[in-house]
């Protein structure tokens, strides 16, 4: 997948002039001849990633379209305010590459593992997330959705599937006893798991938003912190709606609008159950 | 008209039961300049100390009169997205800055014209993404950026910056000390430009200026006035001769 991301921002980023290339001190031997091409666009912006997101916030206020590399707890979990002030409730569009996902870097130790990435920014409203699990599915979402002015995470891994699968969601195999959704890079052991279960195996890249497609009680294979999908499976969820909440006013006025005065979570419990 | 824009400020604030007023007063001088007699069409603010954001709506005249509430467009921090003149959603510090450089290394990549300038806090001052931003600013060159610090020396006794100057100055930004209530020395200050350089204006500042229970009194950070307090604020602010 590497090879691949030095490709299809190579070439994205020679059509697009807007496109301007932040490396977190990695990938720089990769994208030398690119940046010799275009010193203007692609900078090694150096081991800061709290300021580099901030930075590609301001970017993108101009009109250019920020593609930002690193590693992903470095980019996730260090610059996470960044990720969501400055790009989800600004609204802005800005484009973020990982790699490592939850322990490529396994030699290296828990500080370079990230399984909780997809968990974490699915708390951003906003944000898409995509984990591709084969170098030509990265190259077709990346190309469709870079310029598409929203915080978009790419979540690339050593990891990968034999064939891609160009649609967001797929569905592999057929079964009558159940259904397992694998997530990017587990769809091959997953249907290797699976080979013969009378079971139906669906196929997703998206993280967010995940279109669930009124899937319920299955089994999801992920590549990152098991759960991270849990939310879009859960029977009846009750909290803050998962939005920016952009009035101001009091905490009780934002209680009535998010449904959680005692009323409220009454109508919702005795719904959910029929009472 | 600064004393003006200081009572509407305190009524704004008193009505919501909201507002950071003492920082709002701090910066009031420099953000008067800044949109009076400085800023062209083309060029960009960013309040990177967003609490102070009373002081940016009375600047741009805006009504405050629903400040604060449930479905105003102006909140305690600024909101890009709802009210009109405002450049980026700042609240949590550390982050205009450095969306500031992003502004103008844009500027510099596509050559177009037009400065940026920044206000962040001394406070600020002690978030590490601040310094990360300064080192990209010197680093690109970025002479299109106008850095302003608010030093206040609200945090003198927490986290203290010491020689403020001879910490920018050796990251490369060209540095003017002013007088951050002095209009004339704001003036200076806002014009300067230095070839390759960015320029950090250290504008030594009095937080609550003007009001002389607020002035440098952390009790005043984040209160708001009773009604007898309202009373005596505006009457003095009135009476005041700046």
């Amino acid at each position: 997948l590497r090879k691949q991301l030095i490709k299809t921002v190579s070439d994205v980023l020679e059509r697009d002039e807007r496109v301007v290339l932040l490396l977190g001190d990695i990938g720089v031997y990769g994208f030398s001849e690119l940046a010799k091409k275009f010193p203007k666009r692609v900078y090694n912006i150096g081991i800061c990633e709290q300021a580099s997101v901030s930075l590609a916030a301001g970017l993108a206020l101009e009109g250019m379209i920020p593609v930002f590399h690193t590693i992903a707890p470095f980019m996730v979990e260090r610059a996470l305010e960044q990720l969501k002030d400055d790009f989800g409730y600004q609204g802005i569009g800005g484009n973020f590459i990982s790699v490592g996902a939850s322990y490529d870097y396994a030699a290296l130790g828990c500080t370079h593992h990230c399984p909780s990435d997809v968990a974490i920014l699915k708390t951003i409203p906003n944000m898409e997330i995509f984990i591709p699990g084969h170098p030509l599915e990265f190259d077709k979402c990346f190309r469709q959705q870079y310029a598409d002015g929203r915080p978009t995470y790419f979540r690339l891994s050593e990891q990968s599937n034999a064939e891609p699968h160009l649609a967001l969601m797929d569905c592999i195999k057929s079964g009558l006893c159940g259904t397992v959704l694998a997530i990017g890079p587990m769809l091959d052991r997953t249907l290797e798991a699976c080979k013969d279960l009378d079971v139906t195996v669906f196929y997703s890249i998206h993280g967010a938003p995940f279109q669930g497609c009124g899937l319920k009680n299955i089994v999801v294979v992920e590549p990152c912190y098991e759960g991270s999908f849990a939310h879009e499976f859960s029977g009846l969820s009750i909290g803050v709606p998962r939005r920016f909440l952009t009035n101001y006013g009091t905490a009780a006025e934002h209680d009535d609008a998010c449904g959680l005065t005692p009323t409220d979570i009454r109508a919702q419990i005795m719904e959910y159950f029929n009472l | 008209v600064i004393a003006e824009l200081k009572k509407r400020i305190v009524q704004a604030a008193y009505e919501s039961k909201e507002g950071h007023i003492a920082s709002a007063f701090s910066i009031l001088d420099i953000l008067w300049v800044l949109h009076n007699e400085i800023l062209r069409p083309d060029d960009c603010f960013i309040l990177s100390k967003g609490h102070a954001s009373l002081a940016l709506y009375a600047i741009l005249s805006l009504d405050l009169s629903d400040f604060a509430k449930y479905g105003s467009r102006l909140g305690g921090h600024p909101d890009r997205n709802k009210a009109v003149g405002v450049t980026a959603s700042t609240g949590s510090l550390g982050h205009g800055l450095p969306m500031a450089v992003g502004i103008s290394l844009a500027r510099k990549i596509k050559g177009v014209t037009g400065r940026v300038f920044c206000v962040i806090g001394d406070g600020e001052c002690n978030e590490g993404s601040i310094w990360e931003a300064c080192l990209l600013a010197a680093h690109h060159k970025l002479d299109n950026l106008t850095l302003i610090v608010d030093y206040n020396h609200s945090n003198d006794k927490s986290l203290s910056l010491e020689n403020l100057r001879d910490k920018l100055d050796s990251f490369n930004f060209l540095c003017l000390p002013i007088n951050g209530h002095n209009h004339d020395d704001i003036r200076t200050g806002l014009r300067y430009f230095r070839k390759n350089r960015p320029i950090a204006v250290i504008a030594e500042t009095i937080k609550g200026k003007d009001c002389k229970r607020m002035e440098n009194n952390p009790e005043w950070h984040h209160k708001i006035p009773n009604a007898v307090e309202l009373t005596e604020i505006l009457e003095e602010l009135s009476c005041g001769n700046n």
